[in-house]
């Protein structure tokens, strides 16, 4: 029975968010105020009537009903609990219902903080979230409904796919949607300007922290996932610009964009037309990243629920929510125009090129995962495009822009001068060249030619970016969270440059094969297989091997890569072996079984690895808390704007920006 | 022309060529078998309801369907009410694989819910679905009286797929019964020895 209410819950949000869809933009098209009274409610309907959907499927899962068919695929009863709410979002359809929900509980935190936007602005941002709902509730319910029974039911179910039993890759999805369905909001404040015919600096200012938070997720959502390949794939790699990273990474470049031009549209008034595009373009990369992950059109290890039919339907979608948003923009964005000028080595200089760069990068990442779908269709044969492409048309434009970041966060709005701050800055340019110098000369080779710029860069960006906390610090100043943050996410940038060239300069790595008792050299490291012992889980079995680890002969690491069969879907899982240490990660992966006791073992020791993913969160942070500053929470049109009311539900309070950080 | 339409026009490119992929798409979704135009591999395995083992090589100068299946699988039972249809069909026998199953529960399954095979293998251990290429059940091999793999299905078979996949790589049904497709008789199932049911838990 409850599967059964669930299903007709959606249907009724489907019904509601129709119904936001069209007040929230008739409303004011027809200049009847006394509509947008419905909008409101049918937001806050909408969100009990998603939750209510998705709590009953939850509950289908815990309680292991095999009746469901998504539940029989999915789980099984001797999967931990954990996993089976996770499972939740391990296949097509409860994604998608995920998707859905994570869209109207930010729809919610908008209408609830929406008091501060004049009535009319607010109504046709609800309306644009509407469309955006209902397409998706009309996709789940009409193409992928999680809430099919299966007759008879299954005595046990399939169990969700072993590759996904992992706590970094439950995180994943909830996060990286959060992110994507975070740009909707940009989007459709990018709609509502463009339908209202104006747009102003308080509009990029109510834009601006939904952009960044949104930003935030997606980029801890890539990290989760980036950190997830590196140890459980059991490659021992952490990105492949495989075509779904990229439908990932293409809407965070963007969004870095937009978050700086949105900067510069809210200070200075200028870029309009500018911002709005990258506004569109945010919410349409991660639309097409779904329709490229779910429709099957470019196969990869992602695409478990690939189906042609879905493919025409987010197509569809696509060609109505972005060709509709574009057509509005090549209406309306000539009517924007901006007054001010600026300097050349003015911050707005700095961050144009900023924009450009980004640009360039999302077109090059764009081009190389969509080549071998084009070369396809026009039936020019398979071309495989990997990271002899990407990595260096992708270094291309991102050294300039760290160079620039460096500079640019000193320089000033309007007139070029970066005054005071010139000396500040040779120092530490001085610096990152004195670390380069440094670790080249400690490492003992694998220095390439990109080792010292990189390292010189990304030390430069990281100090330049904390001058202006510390000068403040020192001169007794107040730090505003804008401040914090934007120190923050910079040094954040260059701590991650300096370990991604550190990570690539420096790696030890080998594949041997090693029998109980034999040793291997890797690098400077050896490797001892000390033996093999049988391993029992709740719902897998398998080996786990002991492999000691030797730095001048003297044991460093104890290391215990697993290989687990899980027993509901017979498949064989990597769980390497890795020991994170302050500077480095030691890591052992068992690969094959050779036979007569001896294994495939990969062995890697990869120095500051960690700390690429402790960057990414740090930049998180940073923009969480810039987020959080009190200006954008500042009364505009009503006095009464700063009592937000609190959600009743914890979900929301993930969503709103005011309380994050 | 106003340069803010061209996003738009980028936009619309973008369409065709996602269009022409989406299209293309159920070509791809399509796991080609190494063993296509191969002869199958041979095998020798115990029998459901029988004490004799089930050789392959009995199918020889026959067309046949070879059905990996298991009452774990949950496609299966979705398959199950068109591989009944297709044995009353009786265009080709079936022979079913049964992967990494225990007997006990094939023979439950097949009582209850009925049994469209001429045969079952019992594949405890799961080595003969690697000879085969089996990638997950249910999965269907049509095989020719040469011994020949002609088609792979993944996934439940549907009467669709059985129009338009399999009906029509088989040979035109002899409308006269000069040359009738010798469907061998089924075991009845309820006779299964109870050895056969009390081995069941020794599948892993």
């Amino acid at each position: 029975m409850l599967p059964e209410i669930g299903h007709f819950a959606l249907i009724l949000a489907l019904l509601l968010a129709a119904a936001q869809a069209f007040f929230g933009l008739a409303g004011p098209a027809l200049g009847r105020d006394r509509w947008l009274a419905v909008v409101g409610p049918a937001v806050t309907g909408q969100f009990v009537m998603v939750s209510a959907a998705i709590g009953t499927l939850l509950v289908a899962f815990v309680q292991n009903d095999f009746s469901v068919a998504y539940v029989a695929q999915n789980s099984n009863s001797a999967l931990p609990v954990f996993y089976r709410v996770a499972a939740l979002w391990g296949a097509h359809e409860g994604s998608l219902l995920l998707w859905g929900w994570i869209l109207v509980a930010w729809t919610l935190a908008v209408a609830l903080r929406s008091r501060q936007l004049p009535a009319r602005f607010a109504a046709r941002v609800l309306g644009v979230l509407g469309i955006v709902s209902v397409g998706f509730h009309l996709f789940t319910l009409a193409t992928s409904n999680p809430f099919a029974r299966l007759f008879p039911a299954a005595p046990d179910g399939r169990d969700l796919n072993p590759l996904l039993q992992d706590p970094a890759l439950a995180a994943h999805p909830p996060m990286l949607y959060a992110g994507y369905v975070g740009f909707s909001v940009a989007f459709a404040f990018a709609c509502a300007a463009m339908l209202e015919g104006r747009l102003d600096q308080a509009w990029a200012r109510w834009t601006r922290p939904w952009t960044t938070v949104a930003w935030a997720f997606l980029t801890i959502g890539i990290g989760l996932g980036s950190w997830w390949a590196y140890y459980e794939l059991g490659w021992g790699g952490y990105w492949f610009w495989d075509p779904v990273e990229n439908a990932s990474f293409m809407p965070w470049l963007i969004g870095t964009a937009l978050i700086h031009s949105l900067a510069v549209t809210e200070k200075r008034g200028l870029f309009k037309s500018w911002t709005l595009l990258l506004a569109i373009l945010a919410f349409s990369l991660s639309l097409l990243g779904t329709f490229l992950v779910r429709s099957g059109v470019l196969v990869s290890v992602h695409s478990f629920a690939a189906d042609p039919a879905r493919g025409i339907f987010i197509l569809s979608f696509l060609v109505v929510m972005i060709g509709g948003a574009l057509a509005l923009y090549a209406w309306r964005a000539p009517q924007l125009k901006s007054r001010a000028g600026f300097e050349l080595t003015s911050r707005e200089s700095f961050l144009l090129f900023n924009n450009i760069l980004l640009v360039v990068a999302t077109a090059t990442v764009f081009a190389g995962t969509m080549a071998p779908l084009i070369s396809d269709a026009l039936g020019l044969g398979t071309l495989s495009v990997g990271a002899q492409y990407f990595d260096p048309t992708f270094l291309l434009p991102m050294l300039p822009l760290l160079a620039l970041a460096a500079v640019g966060l000193h320089a000033s709005w309007k007139k070029g001068r970066l005054g005071e701050r010139r000396g500040a800055l040779l120092v530490t340019l001085v610096c990152g060249l004195l670390l380069a110098v440094a670790v080249i000369v400690g490492a003992s080779g694998g220095t390439a030619v990109l080792t010292p710029v990189g390292l010189a860069l990304g030390g430069w960006l990281l100090l330049s970016a904390l001058i202006d906390p510390v000068d403040r610090l020192r001169r007794r100043l107040s730090l505003t969270p804008a401040i914090v943050g934007m120190a923050l996410s910079h040094a954040a940038l260059g701590l991650f440059v300096i370990s991604l060239t550190t990570v690539e300069s420096y790696t030890a790595e080998r594949d041997v094969a090693l029998g109980v008792g034999e040793s291997a050299t890797v690098g400077q490291y050896e490797y001892r297989f000390l033996g093999l012992q049988p391993l029992e889980g709740p719902n897998y079995d398998g080996v786990r091997g002991e492999i000691a680890v030797f730095e001048d002969g003297r044991q460093v690491s104890l290391l215990h890569p697993e290989k687990r069969r899980y027993w509901v879907q017979q498949s064989v899982m990597t769980e390497a072996g890795i020991d994170m240490q302050f500077s480095r990660d030691i890591f052992a992966a068992l690969g094959e079984d050779l036979g007569s006791g001896r294994w495939s073992v990969r062995a890697q020791v990869r120095p500051m690895i960690n700390y690429l993913w402790l960057s990414a969160l740090l930049m998180a942070f940073g923009g969480l808390i810039a987020a959080a500053d009190r200006r954008y929470r500042r009364p505009v049109a009503t006095p009464q704007a700063q009592q937000v009311p609190v959600a009743a539900d914890q979900g929301v309070g993930q969503a709103l920006p005011g309380r994050a950080g | 022309m106003n340069r803010f339409l061209l996003p738009l026009g980028a936009f619309v490119l973008l369409v065709v060529v996602l269009a022409i992929g989406v299209s293309r798409a159920p070509e791809k979704s399509v796991i080609p078998s190494a063993l296509l135009n191969r002869p199958a591999p041979q095998f020798l395995l115990p029998q459901l309801g029988s004490a004799t083992d089930f050789d392959s090589r009995r199918m020889q100068g026959q067309w046949y369907l070879l059905n990996v299946w298991g009452t774990w699988c949950v496609g299966c039972r979705t398959e199950h009410d068109m591989l009944l249809e297709i044995q009353q069909q009786g265009r080709l026998p079936i022979v079913g694989l049964n992967w990494k199953d225990e007997d006990g529960a094939a023979v439950q399954w097949l009582q209850e819910l009925g049994n469209p095979y001429a045969y079952v293998a019992l594949d405890r251990e799961g080595r003969v679905a690697i000879d085969w290429g089996v990638y997950g059940a249910p999965e269907s091999f049509l095989i020719d009286p040469a011994g020949v793999v002609v088609y792979k299905h993944v996934g439940p078979i549907t009467a669709e797929v059985w129009q338009r996949e399999f009906l029509t790589r088989l040979p035109p049904p002899a409308g006269d019964g000069s040359t009738p497709l010798a469907v061998p008789q089924l075991p009845p199932v309820g006779a299964v020895p109870p050895a056969a049911v009390a081995g069941a838990g020794a599948a892993s």
